[in-house]
């Protein structure tokens, strides 16, 4: 952007298949969320194609934009940004407000999906009432609720302690068994692992992109 | 379209003004106040102007009044300085020879200002002025008929010898409980039967002499005080679609060709135009009400201009939620059309509550002014008509959407991966 203007990616070949979970490793600065973020369109590659489920991703004005993401696409963040004053069920309806369904279904829709997370019980608390992990279980289910294709998780536990952290990849996990395509940022070794396959980069390349034994997020309290 | 009418949209916005109640209030209070201005200010210029036209209240206001002065040139061997006076037979000269004229009404007086007593009943007397009168100048110049009746063209035709005395006539000769019509009252020697009483509104002149006042048919008056056909002065109304301003002109004419008076003479016709008085008062409320206007929207923009300021801050606070609303699919002119219509419903509401408080204090005002005697005040019913709180609703809307088109802009400007990534 503008003056300082900086070459982040240098040459990224890489694809993902329907079904797959994906991390993508690397230390900071390595260029893994700007990669994140185009697979996101919410930035664009100055080079280079993007095609998502078929389409080709270039030079979108941004109302097809915004319809893309909200069709194809569903966001984790690391600080979670849910909307703080609307309370959890209203946070999970957002994205099936913006594809203009209506009011009652979208409730039941959301209330699904929360049940899924297991917080039908929180529906109607803010934000501010939850635990972070509850947080992130409600930002998994506002995910969800798009019926996106794929999912993309920006440092999705990094905000949490680690008992919490597997809380959520246990709930990421069972997410993909159900076939959903998944792509996780992440730098920590352990998340990493618990996906089927790391890509790892640096400065920009790709220098290892390898299937992995996945490691299931079994927790303490699910025992 | 359909976001301005669906349920949710509204939600949304309601939530978002909500978050910051104490702010939304603030801002909104600036609004309030202009509308609120706005209001009591073209109300106060109403009332003011209420009060004044009702001294003319009822009264023909295109009218003029004309009398006899001395010839100021000399014409046609006639030396100048010659003392002249209007006749009977000028009135039916100029109702054929102008056109577009109502009322033209010959008037003679008796007694005036600090005249000597000249009406006599029993052992009261009293100094009145005493006008003879044609049956239409009670529609130039308007009194209420408290009993009895006015002069009619029975009286006018056989000359009688009644009269028409003001409430102030009628406490300087009668006893309170004492019956007026069919009494009689001595007019410089002459006997008159009284028919009818009055009393005046109006608050120009002297409220109190107004009530002094004798009228008796003009003929009747002619004869019983000896004025040939002399007309003392003359009371002309114009047609609605003329202006006598405009007819004057050509009265003169007709006078000063019937009593060989140079045409050029300005000064041989004395003449007060009620109408060019009148139309100096309107323009003086337009002018008033421009002024209202200007200051009015002034401070209303002050408020808009707050609103602005505000939404701009409320743009960049929540840059990162219109973010993430981005992520989630909200397209830029979802965006746009919230942060407007938040402006818009700010503007809107607090425009409503400066109106509704501006009327509540109008209600007060005039139930205060309601209880008084407004006849002979200068300030009555200050109100607003329902054209202009359109106006001023109309004003709020383009006013709201100026407000809220720069944030708004700046909101789309905001690109989600930026908005994001402020943490």
């Amino acid at each position: 952007m503008g003056k300082n203007s900086l070459h982040v990616l240098k040459g990224i070949n890489f694809s993902v298949s329907e079904g797959e979970m994906v991390s993508i490793m690397g230390s900071s600065g390595s260029g893994k969320s700007t990669l994140l973020n185009i697979l996101g369109i919410l930035d664009e590659a100055d080079e280079g194609t993007y095609t998502l489920d078929g389409t080709l991703i270039k030079d979108l004005n941004e109302k097809v934009a915004a319809r893309y993401r909200n069709k194809f696409l569903g966001f984790i963040f690391q600080s979670f940004n849910l909307i703080n004053y609307k309370s959890a069920l209203d946070n999970v309806a957002m994205p099936l407000y913006y594809q203009g369904v209506k009011r009652n279904i979208r409730t039941e829709k959301a209330m699904h999906y929360l049940e899924k997370v297991g917080l039908a019980d929180w529906a109607s608390h803010l934000p501010s009432e939850l635990s972070g992990g509850q947080k992130q279980r409600v930002a998994i289910a506002r995910a969800l609720a798009s019926d996106p294709k794929v999912l993309l998780a920006d440092e999705p536990t990094g905000a949490l302690d680690s008992k919490t952290s597997y809380e959520v990849m246990e709930l990421i996990q069972g997410i993909n068994d159900e076939g959903k395509t998944i792509l996780i940022v992440t730098h920590e070794d352990d998340i990493a692992h618990m996906t089927k396959r790391i890509v790892n980069l640096k400065d920009g390349i790709i220098i290892d992109d390898s299937k992995v034994n996945q490691v299931r997020a079994k927790t303490e309290a699910y025992v | 379209m359909s976001k301005l009418f669906s349920r949710d949209s509204w939600a949304e916005i309601i939530e978002a003004l909500s978050s910051n109640w104490f702010r939304t209030v603030l801002t909104a209070f600036g609004v309030l106040w202009g509308i609120f201005i706005l209001v009591i200010l073209l109300a106060a210029g109403n009332g003011l102007e209420n009060g004044i036209k009702q001294g003319f209240s009822g009264m023909a206001t295109n009218s003029m009044f004309m009398w006899s002065q001395t010839a100021s040139q000399p014409y046609k061997g006639l030396p100048k300085g010659r003392r002249y006076n209007f006749k009977t037979d000028d009135v039916p000269a100029i109702k054929q020879s102008v056109q577009g004229l109502r009322f033209v009404s010959p008037r003679n007086q008796l007694g005036g200002f600090r005249g000597s007593n000249n009406v006599v009943r029993g052992l009261q007397t009293g100094a009145f002025n005493v006008y003879g009168d044609y049956p239409e100048i009670i529609q130039q110049q308007p009194m209420d008929i408290t009993s009895g009746r006015f002069i009619n063209y029975s009286d006018i035709n056989e000359k009688r010898k009644i009269a028409i005395i003001g409430s102030g006539v009628q406490s300087a000769l009668y006893g309170p409980k004492e019956e007026v019509i069919g009494s009689y009252i001595k007019i410089n020697g002459v006997n008159f039967m009284v028919v009818g009483t009055y009393k005046k509104k109006g608050n120009n002149g002297d409220p109190e002499e107004m009530q002094k006042e004798i009228y008796v048919p003009f003929t009747a008056f002619s004869q019983a005080f000896n004025m040939g056909d002399i007309v003392g002065w003359m009371a002309i109304t114009a047609q609605d679609d003329y202006s006598i301003t405009e007819l004057k002109s050509q009265i003169f004419d007709v006078i000063k060709t019937r009593h060989t008076i140079n045409p050029n003479d300005d000064r041989a016709v004395g003449n007060f135009d009620l109408y060019e008085e009148y139309s100096k008062i309107n323009g003086l409320f337009t002018a008033l009400n421009f002024v209202a206007y200007f200051v009015g929207i002034l401070v209303l923009l002050s408020g808009i201009i707050g609103i602005s300021n505000i939404m701009l801050i409320v743009v960049k606070e929540r840059t990162k939620e219109i973010g993430i609303r981005r992520a989630l699919g909200a397209t830029p002119w979802g965006i746009r059309a919230q942060i407007l219509l938040e402006s818009i419903f700010l503007t809107i509401v607090s425009g409503m509550a400066g109106i509704i408080l501006a009327t509540a204090v109008l209600w007060l005002v005039n139930y205060q002014l309601s209880t008084m005697d407004t006849s002979e005040m200068m300030f009555i019913n200050p109100s607003v008509n329902i054209g202009v709180v359109f106006i001023a609703l109309t004003i709020l809307i383009v006013s709201g959407l100026l407000a809220g088109l720069i944030p708004a802009q700046n909101a789309i400007k905001i690109k989600p991966v930026e908005a994001l990534r402020t943490e």
